[in-house]
């Protein structure tokens, strides 16, 4: 968040590329439900926003001293809607280089699965960004796993903390050792290991989002601690 | 990148602060509760296969230097204390982010405030003299809870009452280190015991007692527990949320349904003054069973007309039988006479 303001444009480039691919979710499926917002005007809008946002520095006007990130950005984009739409005057986009690759198919089928109402503005917005930071997160796990030979404790991670509990109940730690082969310690040390580094990829994410170390901790007592949102 | 749907969004919220039980027989089931000094989750020991509650301290908002010695303090003191009203300790361990946790006895049940609307007065009453007994045991090994509240009190499913979280207790005694008792009896010693900062404040709102309150530790003593015990009373006989700041103030003139002997119970063991409170917890115990067996308490003064009740209700049978004695003798004599 500190590096949007810097005048090295490949650090104001890195730092917007971060919060972009943070909150691009979170924006389009606010667009698509809470706007009733088309593919095509939510894909448009989406990129809209943080087109200006980069040109005109937009995300230096924050003060997170008055609110969250993201109850900023939420107001960008009503700000940005109502302007639009009240002017009636959005002149067909193009030309300009698209800063990050959006990949609104995946944003559309994951609008498939959800309950398509949203009652409360802020809480949506809060959590798609808390699905977009943990979906990112799980991923860049996966990744690390991969590359250190270690698919099977990630595997675990899979089975126990990211079970689907529509599908059925989440296993035991027995049942899931007996399923895989291995000890109910060797469970139980593999979730903690893959536990303590998605937690840290999460901090990972937050410190390049955030403004500075109150804010990150501040988002991470709200994620992990109940802190206020 | 993963989809995850809400339940497992929660989820992970959840596990991102477990404790890491990696290396212990313990794995955690699921969070229970939460205060300003820890979070409490059920876990499952895999050795005795038994179900069991691990206290983690929280790391938001607490002051780290101190706080892990004030966990193993209270183990230690928990452990001194072998009373039927009071959760045992079984285990101590510091994590590898270096927080401690205390493994204790899985408590189920429920809040005392909750159990005690059963039984009407009598029985919240009974309740309440036994949650006494259990605080006047600790306070016979030297030991203070000052954070005695409704949440702090369970009622387990044999009826059985449960006093929790000694997390900010005290340990009695002189400055010069050991408060041994009589001969062949082993006190705990005071380093195992919170050492609290003067100034520093621990406890609930509402049931701290004024002392507490103003940070002057020194003045803790049992009858800080008394203060906090006569909240929880007022609590039961109101029904109300929380009691009100204050002692006698804190009432109202003359709260509707409630016996005056009670309410003075109340009001004095929840003076102002650490002086004009009952010395011990025993003495309020004994109130309170004086009450029930519809005696005399030392707090409030009767009326005749009190006393000709309280006179009645605890002679209720022979009085009853002498009335319809006399009600037959009348009618006989009636019947006779016409």
């Amino acid at each position: 968040m500190a590096g949007v303001g810097s005048r090295d444009p490949e650090t104001k480039r890195r730092s917007f590329e971060a919060l972009a691919q943070a909150y691009w979710r979170p924006v389009y499926k606010y667009l698509r439900l809470r706007w009733h917002a088309g593919p095509e005007e939510a894909e448009d809008l989406t990129q809209e926003l943080f087109a200006r946002a980069f040109e005109k520095d937009y995300f230096r006007r924050f003060d997170p001293r008055r609110a969250r990130f993201r109850t900023y950005l939420r107001t960008c984009v009503d700000g940005l809607v109502a302007n639009e739409r009240q002017s009636a005057r959005r002149a067909k986009r193009g030309g300009g280089a698209t800063l990050v690759p959006f990949d609104f198919v995946a944003a559309e089928l994951e609008l498939d699965r959800q309950d398509p109402v949203v009652a409360d503005d802020e809480e949506y917005f809060r959590q798609e960004w808390i699905r977009g930071l943990f979906g990112s997160a799980v991923e860049t796990l996966r990744q690390r796993c991969e590359a250190r030979g270690r698919l099977e404790w990630y595997d675990v991670f899979v089975r126990y903390d990211l079970h689907d509990e529509a599908v059925g109940a989440r296993p035991t730690y027995r049942e899931l050792g007996d399923t895989l082969g291995v000890s109910v310690t060797d469970v139980t040390n593999r979730l903690a290991a893959m536990r303590r580094q998605f937690r840290g990829i999460v901090v990972e994410q937050l410190e390049a989002q955030c403004g500075g170390p109150d804010e990150v901790e501040a988002e991470l007592a709200y994620l992990f601690g109940r802190g206020a949102p | 990148m993963s989809w995850l749907p809400d339940a497992t969004l929660a989820h992970l919220r959840d596990v991102g602060e477990w404790p890491d039980l990696s290396g212990t027989r313990y794995e955690v089931v699921r969070e229970i509760g939460r205060g300003g000094m820890g979070v409490v989750y059920e876990a499952r020991d895999r050795v005795l296969e038994r179900d069991v509650a691990i206290k983690v301290l929280s790391r938001v908002g607490t002051t780290r230097a101190a706080l892990p010695d004030r966990l193993r303090d209270e183990a230690r003191i928990l452990a001194t204390l072998e009373h039927p009203g009071i959760v045992p300790v079984h285990d101590l361990g510091v994590l590898p982010d270096r927080r401690v946790f205390s493994v204790m006895k899985l408590v189920r049940g429920r809040r005392l405030d909750e159990a005690s609307r059963d039984g009407g007065l009598t029985g919240a009453l009974s309740l309440f003299e036994r949650v006494c007994h259990a605080v006047a045991f600790a306070h016979s090994r030297g030991i203070v809870h000052r954070d005695l509240k409704p949440a702090n009190v369970m009622i387990g499913a044999f009826g059985e009452v449960l006093v929790l979280d000694w997390g900010v207790a005290k340990l009695l005694g002189d400055e010069s280190g050991a408060t041994s008792g009589g001969p062949g009896e082993s006190r705990p010693r005071r380093q195992a015991a919170g050492n609290t900062e003067p100034g520093t404040v621990m406890g609930t709102p509402g049931y701290m007692a004024p002392e507490q309150a103003r940070g002057d530790n020194h003045q803790v003593d049992e009858r800080t527990d008394v203060f906090a015990l006569g909240g929880i009373l007022q609590l039961l006989l109101t029904g109300a949320s929380e009691p009100r700041r204050g002692g006698s103030e804190g009432w109202d003139a003359r709260p509707r349904g409630i016996p005056p002997a009670l309410l003075a119970v109340c009001r004095k063991a929840r003076a102002e003054r650490p002086a004009d409170r009952y010395s011990s917890v025993d003495q309020l115990a004994d109130e309170i069973r004086r009450f029930l067996n519809e005696l005399p308490v030392s707090a409030h003064s009767e009326s005749v007309a009190e006393r000709a009740g309280r006179f009645v209700r605890r002679h209720r049978l022979p009085i009853g039988l002498i009335a319809a004695y006399l009600a037959m003798r009348l009618a006989l004599i009636w019947l006779g006479g016409s």
